[in-house]
């Protein structure tokens, strides 16, 4: 085991301390704190936008805001949350904060076009900021035409514009990080040496560069149809909406997986090292990360089941969606057999990681309902979709985010939390998740449609239930806000490596130093090495 | 960019020599070269992506409006478009010759050629003006105000909102191309380039090679639907 | 107190419980799945724990053949849901021969609705229990979805093309009609009640509520005198334009040499932008009716045209959809979901 030398007085953090010297940053890791602080202030819109939603559907008649507020809430809701919280969240935090670490690299190969990266984002999030102050957009966040070029009275033009700008924020940040992955590595870190964390960010690096711009045109197509008058969509003049549809999707489907894979790449951490043991199968684990990262390319129009496609093709892209879910399965069951005869540690990041599993299985065998051509005609637009693909995205994305967070929050802080409320949060947290979105399931089998403000008075009971699930995942995000926030300043020094981890980040001290390590790492042995390792007590 | 670079070196305070525009995160000048042709080429990739998009609409509605395609096709100057083509074509020429004196160390012909670029870059332009604004006077400009005689004239409007989507966003990829000629040739007219170093020529060619060829997909697919003498 | 609160929606047409056997099938492969991760996940976090974090697991790596195993299974009990939805999604968007045909139209925010008879009706849609009815449908402005969950049917309509679904009620009743696709502010109010009825009630719900312009077909040869149709569509085929006698649900040629099979989604095509796909031997001489007429008397107009290739026309007119069921769109904007000629109704 390496013996650290006595650790540096000067860190990442207090290197510097003048606002110019963190505006100005080319630090990677500071680029991920300041990337988490506009995250978790998205977050935090996006959740009382939530909370008004949720308190809303208490009642079936629309008593609480108008229609037209609602239509603003839900949009302004999955705005936020999608563009602004999801797809940056586990890359543009965790991935800018770890992935040079744990390559053993200086830092990302660009850094000025990583922070450039950075302030692109803050002008994206700051229209779509205008957008809401200026009355909100009402449009849902798929943006459909006709409606949204033609119909809607709301701010469709600032939020399209904020969309796309926030797009080219991702599109660097993939680029950033493909190129660092290849040619940052340190000596003798093979590409079968890697951490799995990295694989799951090469699979995103890749979607983002091949899907963002995609969408980043559609929406400035749509952009220039609503402020230009083009006609590109316009079925008036023989345009064909549906169009949008596909463009739309063939980002945004793929962009689940940008959303997805790093928290999968988190959660392989994690679990490796709360079970002292190697990754269980971790070639096939890796590459399903590419596989899922491929495939969902070749899905999108699953979500045009009804839009009036021909049914051959509807045929074929169920089909595929069905190939796309054995990778996903392939990665549940290997983390399932990591945990056989392992150590396990039950520590607070384990703990988001078990809340994962849990949440991620029902958000992903849910899709084998949604994937079904026949049972898709019914619940395709009900609360059924949103259940699943809440799960997927908060009980998967935004859990195996929590689990990265409080797994290298240490060594981003230098500081550790109080472990027994971070894992009364994550309980908090599952428990409340499942009461708000499980009856969702059973809504839409019932046929609620999504997006209604007002609903018939035989779905209230669900719906109160859901309403009320909602505010014990509030109190557990609030919980998990606090405790963090205390340790940021408070909490105890946590030193190097406080989970006695493998991986090249936990060799350097906590918070790393400004240019991470005092020589460049030499790696000898693959990812996980734990059996090999002894562990003695300090 | 340089100057911040070794002034940043300066503040580093290495002691041992190394070439003014090596960063410091990078462990030799190869790996730093590596990296910029890696991400220039990654950078093209999404750029294809990008215009991917309107090619995909773009075809589509060939398919559909086949008559339509070739009326609005037949609106364009094929004079114009193709005294362009031939102009891009002559200022990757031009641009490959920049690359090739940078990569040698001949200084004024680097700063020469790269003019010459820009100047075939900004005849490019000027055309592309005159076509839009011939557009505008005939009122074929698509929105509240389109005008078009025709049998086709909605999908004429479509035909012609691809045309300027996709015209415009690569005039706009001229434009920033220009830009980024300008601030190269400052570069190269202070000596900042060397055989050992001359990485943002060749990447500022790598990107005006690419917005050369996008017009080479762009001058056939909308000048040249109907010029064949037949379609189906 | 949970009896109360309803967790399984009502089966009323002969699609739901071919769907929701499909969904009690998935449901069990799921839950056997779920069940089965879960409790070896909480297996061995509770017989592995270690607290003291100072020991280090077994050294194993992986394993072929589980990996193969585990990669295998998953996706042969996925081909096989794949396959039984495929079948069910294939009865849920193929109608039968003999339909009822309802026409509608959607529009921010309400449904209206029109039977053959001319009966019309806003958000209410009655239906004859026992009989296969399709509806016909498009949007005059943004997008909207009609769905009607008991029957477990759904489809976008989408402006500028015909969508359609089809049921058979098996349970007379009210039940919920929504606009699944959102389309703005009133998108919640866009819902409607539909009424099975006993055949009886149907027929004197028909013709009770006091039909205003007759039939959709009498209405729509109305239109045809009226917008002066005939003077180029002559029966006998010498006119400017095609005779229209028989020429529903056939296949015809076009100049550019393409085929296109004569639906509902053609018709209506035609009739607002005749130049875009011109019948091969024909000059475009026919101006657009955009404008002109509404999506009723389009509709209206093809019921009429639908009943030029009545009985006499039928055996001609069956041929090339008896020939190639369900074939691949000819156009795309057609919709393709409406790619199928049921013939006349009756």
């Amino acid at each position: 085991m390496t013996t650290l030398a006595a650790p540096s007085p000067v860190n990442y953090l207090n290197v510097k301390t003048t606002v110019a010297s963190w505006l100005l940053t080319k630090d990677h890791k500071r680029i991920g704190l300041m990337y988490m602080i506009v995250v978790t202030f998205a977050f935090l819109f996006g959740a009382v936008f939530a909370a008004l939603i949720r308190l809303e559907l208490t009642t079936p008649g629309g008593d609480l805001v108008s229609s037209d507020t609602y239509n603003r809430l839900f949009t302004m809701h999955g705005v936020a949350m999608v563009f602004f919280v999801l797809i940056p969240a586990v890359p543009a935090i965790l991935g800018n904060m770890i992935l040079p670490l744990q390559l053993g690299a200086k830092d990302v190969a660009f850094p000025k076009i990583n922070l450039l990266s950075w302030y692109i984002f803050v002008v994206g999030f700051l229209f779509t900021i205008y957008a809401l102050v200026a009355g909100g957009v009402d449009t849902g966040w798929t943006f459909y035409p006709p409606y949204s070029t033609q119909g809607s009275p709301s701010h469709v033009a600032a939020t399209g514009l904020g969309v796309f700008i926030a797009g080219f924020s991702s599109i660097l940040t993939g680029l950033n990080f493909m190129v660092t992955i290849h040619r940052m590595r340190a000596p003798g870190l093979t590409w079968f040496r890697l951490p799995l964390f990295v694989w799951a960010l090469y699979a995103t690096s890749l979607v983002q560069i091949l899907g963002t711009p995609v969408v980043a045109i559609t929406v400035l197509m749509l952009f220039l149809e609503r402020v230009a008058g083009l006609g590109i969509f316009n079925p008036a003049l023989g345009g064909d909406p549906v169009l949008f549809q596909h463009l739309f999707w063939f980002y945004s489907h793929p962009a689940v997986y940008i959303m997805i894979l790093p928290p999968m790449g988190a959660i392989s951490e994690v679990i490796a090292c709360f079970s002292r043991k190697q990754v269980f199968g971790y070639s096939f684990v890796a590459f399903s990360s590419l596989a899922i990262a491929v495939f969902g390319f070749l899905v999108w129009a699953h979500h045009l089941f009804v839009a009036g496609i021909s049914p051959y093709s509807a045929m074929v892209f169920s089909f595929l969606t069905y190939a796309v879910a054995v990778p996903s399965a392939v990665k549940t069951f290997n983390w399932t057999a990591t945990l056989y005869r392992g150590a396990i540690w039950w520590k607070a990041p384990m703990m988001w990681v078990l809340g994962f599993m849990g949440l991620f299985l029902v958000g992903g065998l849910t899709g084998l309902f949604t994937a079904s051509l026949g049972v898709d005609v019914h619940i395709h637009d009900t609360y059924f979709v949103v259940a699943h693909f809440h799960y997927i995205m908060v009980g998967g994305a935004i859990m195996g985010y929590f689990a990265g967070l409080h797994y290298w929050w240490p060594k981003m802080t230098g500081r550790m939390y109080n472990d027994m409320l971070a894992s009364l949060s994550a309980l908090l947290v599952f428990v409340g998740f499942n009461l708000t979105f499980f009856p969702q399931f059973i809504l839409g089998y019932l046929g609620m449609p999504r997006r209604y403000h007002m609903y018939p008075p035989e779905f209230q009971v669900l719906n109160v239930m859901s309403s009320a699930g909602a505010m014990v995942l509030g109190v557990g995000y609030s919980l998990t806000l606090i405790y963090l926030t205390y340790s940021f300043f408070k909490g105890a020094p946590a030193g190097a490596n406080p989970w006695l981890a493998t991986g090249l980040e936990w060799t350097t001290q906590s918070p790393p130093l400004p240019e991470n390590f005092r020589e460049t790492p030499v790696v000898t042995e693959g990812a996980y090495e734990y059996s090999k390792r002894e562990i003695k007590v300090a | 960019m340089p100057d911040a670079l070794v002034a940043h070196a300066a503040d580093h305070g290495h002691a041992h020599a190394h070439h003014p525009a090596h960063q410091h995160h990078f462990e030799t000048m190869e790996q730093q070269a590596e990296a910029a042709t890696l991400g220039m080429w990654i950078f093209l990739v999404t750029e294809v992506m990008f215009f991917g998009g309107l090619f995909m609409a773009y075809m589509l509605y060939r398919v559909w409006y086949p008559e339509a395609w070739a009326e609005g096709s037949r609106e364009l100057d094929i004079r114009l478009g193709g005294l362009n083509t031939v102009v891009l074509i002559a200022s990757s020429l031009t641009m490959a010759f920049g690359v090739r004196s940078a990569q040698t160390g001949k200084r004024m012909a680097t700063v020469n050629w790269l003019l010459l670029t820009m100047a075939l870059g900004l005849t490019f332009l000027v055309v592309k003006f005159f076509e839009y604004k011939h557009k505008y006077d005939l009122g074929h400009i698509p929105g509240a105000n389109f005008h078009f005689e025709g049998a086709h004239a909605d999908q004429v409007q479509i035909f012609l909102s691809l045309y300027f989507c996709m015209t415009g966003l690569h005039a706009l990829h001229m434009i920033i191309g220009f830009g980024l000629m300008s601030v190269i040739t400052w570069m190269a007219w202070k000596g900042r380039f060397s055989p050992e170093w001359y990485t943002p020529v060749e990447m500022s060619g790598l990107y005006w090679h690419f917005v050369d060829i996008v017009w080479i997909f762009l001058f056939p697919l909308l000048y040249l639907v109907d010029r064949a003498g037949h379609y189906q | 107190m949970l009896s109360g609160i309803p967790l399984f929606p009502e089966q009323a047409s002969t699609l739901a419980p071919a769907v929701d056997n499909l969904y009690f099938f998935i449901l069990a492969v799921t839950a056997f799945f779920a069940l089965l991760v879960s409790a070896l996940v909480i297996y061995f976090a509770i017989k592995y724990r270690d607290d003291t974090g100072l020991k280090v697991g077994a050294p194993i790596t992986g394993s072929v053949p589980l990996e193969i195993g585990w990669s295998i299974i998953p996706f042969l009990v996925a081909i096989v849901i794949f396959v039984w939805s495929t079948v069910v999604f294939f009865q849920i968007i193929r109608p039968p021969d003999q339909t009822l045909e309802i026409y509608s139209t959607g529009k921010r925010w309400m449904w209206r609705f029109q039977h053959a008879d001319g009966q019309r009706e806003i958000n209410a849609l009655h239906v004859p229990l026992g009989r296969p009815v399709k509806v016909t449908f498009t949007s005059e402005d943004v997008l909207h979805d009609l769905y009607i969950p008991a029957f477990r049917v759904k489809a976008d309509a989408i402006p500028g093309r015909y969508s359609s679904i089809w049921f058979t009620a098996t349970k007379t009743g009210e039940y919920h009609l929504f606009c699944a696709e959102y389309c703005g502010t009133r998108h919640s109010g866009m819902i409607g009640t539909v009424y099975v009825m006993e055949p009886n009630d149907y027929q004197a719900w028909l013709t009770d509520g006091g039909i205003t312009g007759g039939s959709m077909q009498a209405r729509g040869e109305q239109l045809f005198q009226q917008l002066a149709c005939t003077t180029c569509h002559l029966t006998n085929g010498t006119g400017r334009g095609p005779s229209l006698s028989g020429v529903f649900g056939s296949t015809v040629t076009l100049s550019d040499g393409r085929t296109v099979t004569v639906d509902e989604s053609y018709v209506r095509e035609s009739i607002l932008t005749p130049q875009m796909k011109l019948v091969a031997g024909y000059q475009p001489l026919m101006p657009t009716f955009q404008g002109l007429v509404n999506e009723e008397g389009v509709m209206s107009l093809i019921e009429y045209v639908k009943s030029l290739s009545g009985s006499e026309g039928t055996a001609q007119a069956r041929v090339a959809p008896d020939a190639a069921p369900g074939a691949a769109p000819v156009a795309a904007p057609a919709g393709a979901i409406e790619q199928r000629n049921e013939g006349r109704t009756q």
